[in-house]
């Protein structure tokens, strides 16, 4: 059965990009959404300017940094509310549109994250 | 699953026959703690994802200009966005401590030959966190 065998080959591959997209966002995740998500625009702390800003994600290894979060983050996403669905809610019938919609939604947002760092001016 | 009624060598079939099965309420993980802490934990990754986002909107804001990083900001500061990025703190913290903790289950180490305490991974994976926070503060706090 080829579905069998390439899932056997594409689960394992999955797992790791869960594992290192948990750590990634462990560890990075929580200091960012602080600053950006609530010390600035809540006024605690100064906001960044804006060439500043641009001058630190302009740089190659920020930008080759931003990819890798984004690109691991999203299929540690993927990953683990394709399986909350499966199990906290038991959509099991749904199985093929979970699947479709978490890895392609993971797949979609990686592209655009390696478009904007590509492309960044 | 319950195979304590089954007795010898099962008999393995590609189409195993179904047995009986409770039906279990879509909400079963609302009736224990550890059953809704387990799903928290699982959430915590939507929250990730749409902290994903935010970054994403900033790079764009950032590429197209002074303005498109204004606006960006102005929306940051907009209530709700403020009250979704403060439940998604909660979220990430709770993904961080729940994923530090589990690292020494999923990590085994052994330095000669003795398996490395539990304390000492999760030790190890805290300190790594706080050094990566500490950087990446410094280096957003610096452009203020």
């Amino acid at each position: 059965m080829k579905t069998k065998t390439t899932r056997r080959l594409v689960e394992p591959l999955l797992w790791s990009l869960f594992s290192a997209g948990g750590a990634v966002a462990a560890l990075s995740l929580p200091v960012l959404l602080f600053l950006f998500g609530l010390a600035i625009p809540l006024g605690w702390l100064e906001a960044p300017n804006y060439e500043a800003m641009h001058g630190l994600v302009q740089q190659p290894l920020t930008r080759v940094s931003l990819f890798v979060i984004c690109w691991l983050a999203l299929f540690h996403w993927a990953h683990r509310f394709r399986y909350t669905l499966y199990d906290g809610l038991q959509i099991k019938h749904l199985n093929e549109v979970i699947t479709v919609f978490c890895y392609g939604g993971a797949l979609l947002g990686t592209g655009v994250a390696g478009y904007l760092l590509w492309n960044f001016r | 699953m319950n195979s304590g009624e089954m007795r010898g060598a099962p008999v393995y079939t590609e189409f195993h026959p179904r047995w009986y099965r409770k039906r279990v309420s879509t909400y079963w993980w609302l009736w224990k703690w550890s059953y809704l802490r387990f799903v928290l934990r699982e959430i915590s990754s939507v929250f990730v994802a749409w902290f994903v986002m935010v970054v994403l909107a900033l790079i764009a804001g950032l590429s197209r200009g002074p303005e498109a990083y204004s606006a960006w900001q102005e929306w940051m500061r907009h209530p709700a966005v403020i009250a979704v990025n403060g439940v998604s703190f909660f979220f990430v913290l709770v993904h961080a401590v729940t994923w530090f903790n589990l690292a020494p289950r999923a990590m085994v180490m052994r330095v000669g030959g003795k398996g490395l305490p539990d304390a000492v991974i999760a030790g190890a994976n805290y300190l790594a966190w706080a050094i990566v926070s500490a950087i990446l503060g410094w280096l957003v706090l610096r452009a203020g």
